[in-house]
């Protein structure tokens, strides 16, 4: 009886997404989501040509000024300074999630609970706690040097901050439970038996995570990764409380010509530039992670 | 050899430890006259077939059989003829190029097997191999596995919950149960000497009669005296026993014959084409026997015990 039908539409009929009301509940977060990103980016991309006022503001023109100092050499080098402080950020933060997460989904289901709800726990805090709560726990004068002292590990207090390292370990304890978070689903869905497979073949435990594990949560991995990169490239409290100047990436230098400098124009016209980077970036990130930059190497290559 | 049981009962859990997949929390594990029982997984020579099969999505067919080659680094031409060989063995010559999610369930099963051969392990292990294949492909493939087995000739282990399956592909059979094991031995021994009531009833279908044992050899049933079978599980005269016997070895006889027998009335009558099952009751028992039929609801028969195949079960 349903065959006709079926014929005269070319669709199977489904119980599922019948009717527009699906349409419009998908529609109206889509919608707005689209349109409060886009008319900002316009703007934004905008006011990069306009005009700036040193006294005042700035007025509605079209000048290439803005661009032109956003991709002087200064800026480059700021540039090139925050994509590889993210990419170093993002690289550890992978080292120690990955890891992480194949262990604990290796666990009962039930043990893993705690270690999640803790691990989720630190995404209540936001970037700017975190970033003057390491301020303090670095410092000479109140941080962790003190408590080594007191143990009798150190001589006297330092100043870990502000400084490269203070940098990079807030954006990866920022960093860190996000990425667990993206990749916990993949990982667990992965079959516990195929590494155990791989043992039975000679494979030692690090050589079948490499050669088994690995290839089947690429993807995941390369998701992670864009994800990180994307957030820790846009921080700025974390540069500018934990960093000297030389690690301040291009965010902190948007604040400053934006609250600072009055320099609306300009800061504008470097958030476009920072915006391409790192959409390429995170593409190159992706396509990597998906095997299509790669796809000339042949599968069954040797360890 | 065969483990067989029901499900939970640490079959898999025994032969994962066999494999190095798990570590006992006592006892040892040899093969051979080499303790294995500290040497990791991926030392221990042993080819697995996984209950899942746990043949790697991202690698083609040959890939997977020559996985094991690989991490030796056997160069890619060698390892890739030698898979060839192995699916030849397995027969599925023409499948090397294919990716695994294209194969069907029996072929997976093939393969993994396949896989687990490559290496020439010295312990084969299969962990419920047929489970997952649909009633028909499972005898096929029963037969198939016993083959395969013979023609290769590696030591293997098969963890199944299945009886028959056990029976058809074990020199030897381990009975599970309850968390240890339950009888060791021929697959005919297990089925017509089972030591306990647990291995008469988890292989085949069995009749259980309370008895008496009357002197060495003989018991009483329901009044009756009958001999046990000789080499039987010997218990001491006087006390009370349950008695094993299969279905097929009773017979139903219109008339009181010669040997030891009981009477009753046939209550059910089930059909099965090449064999009929009749229950009768006696006192208040009752007995499956399964033999040619020839009885209807109501009729009063006689069930003539067998002489040599009553079993004593340990209590």
């Amino acid at each position: 009886m349903r065959l006709p039908l079926l014929q005269r539409n070319g669709r199977q009929p489904s119980r599922r997404g019948g009717g527009p009301w699906p349409h419009v509940l998908l529609a109206w977060p889509t919608l707005a989501l689209t349109v409060l990103f886009l008319v900002p980016l316009g703007i934004v991309t905008a006011l990069g040509f306009f005009r700036r006022i040193p006294a005042g503001f700035f007025e509605v023109g079209f000048v290439l000024d803005n661009y032109a100092r956003a991709l002087d050499a200064f800026h480059l080098e700021r540039l090139w300074v925050s994509v590889t402080l993210a990419l170093a950020a993002t690289l550890i933060t992978l080292l120690l999630a990955v890891p992480f997460t194949f262990l604990l989904t290796r666990r009962p289901r039930r043990s893993q609970v705690p270690y999640l709800v803790l691990v989720l726990a630190s995404l209540s805090l936001s970037e700017v706690i975190v970033g003057f709560a390491w301020s303090l726990l670095l410092s000479r004068t109140s941080g962790i040097s003190n408590l080594l002292v007191m143990a009798g590990l150190m001589e006297a207090p330092v100043a870990w901050s502000p400084g490269l390292w203070a940098v990079i370990l807030a954006f990866v304890f920022v960093a860190l439970p996000l990425a667990i978070l993206s990749l916990y689903p993949t990982f667990s869905r992965l079959d516990q038996e195929l590494p155990e497979a791989a043992g039975t073949m000679g494979a030692a435990p690090l050589v079948g995570f490499v050669t088994v594990v690995l290839p089947l949560v690429r993807r995941a991995v390369a998701a992670t990764a864009a994800l990180v990169f994307i957030f820790v490239l846009g921080a700025y409290v974390i540069p500018q409380t934990l960093g000297r100047p030389a690690h301040w990436t291009i965010p902190v230098h948007i604040t400053d010509q934006a609250i600072m400098k009055n320099h609306l124009p300009l800061a504008a016209s470097l958030a476009v530039v920072l915006l391409v980077v790192s959409s390429l970036i995170a593409v190159a990130i992706v396509l990597l992670g998906s095997g299509r930059l790669a796809r000339a190497e042949p599968a069954g290559r040797a360890p | 050899m065969c483990f067989v049981g029901p499900s939970g009962c640490g079959k898999t859990t025994l032969l994962r430890i066999v494999a190095g997949l798990e570590t006992p929390s006592e006892g040892q594990v040899y093969l051979g006259e080499r303790d294995l029982t500290h040497v990791p997984v991926h030392r221990r020579d042993v080819g697995m077939v996984f209950q899942s099969y746990a043949l790697f999505p991202h690698l083609s067919v040959a890939e997977n059989v020559a996985y094991g080659l690989r991490i030796r680094g056997v160069p890619r031409r060698q390892r890739l003829e030698r898979a060839q060989e192995l699916l030849d063995l397995v027969k599925l010559p023409d499948v090397g190029a294919k990716r695994v999610s294209q194969l069907s369930g029996g072929m997976r099963q093939r393969v993994a097997m396949a896989r687990a051969l490559a290496l020439d392990p010295a312990l084969f292990l299969l962990d419920e191999p047929l489970s997952a294949l649909d009633a028909k492909l499972r005898e096929g493939m029963q037969v198939e596995l016993r083959r395969l087995q013979r023609r290769v000739g590696v030591t293997t282990i098969i963890v199944t919950h299945d009886q028959e399956e056990a029976m058809t592909m074990a020199d030897l059979v381990v009975v599970m149960g309850d968390n240890r094991v339950q009888q060791v031995g021929p697959p005919l021994e297990i089925y017509r000497r089972p030591v306990n009531r647990f291995v008469a009833g988890f292989v085949g279908s069995n009749n259980f009669l309370p008895a008496r044992v009357v002197s060495a050899g003989e018991v009483e049933v329901a009044g009756v005296r009958a001999p046990l079978a000789r080499d039987a599980a010997r218990v001491a005269p006087g006390s009370s026993v349950t008695v094993a016997v299969r279905p097929e070895n009773l017979r139903l006889r219109p008339r009181a014959p010669a040997g030891a027998a009981l009477q009753g009335s046939v209550v059910f009558v089930r059909d099965l084409g090449r064999v009929v099952e009749t229950r009768v009751r006696v006192h208040d028992l009752e007995l499956i026997v399964s033999g040619h039929g020839g009885y209807a609801e109501g009729d009063g028969v006689w069930v003539e015990l067998p002489d040599a195949d009553l079993v004593a079960l340990e209590s």
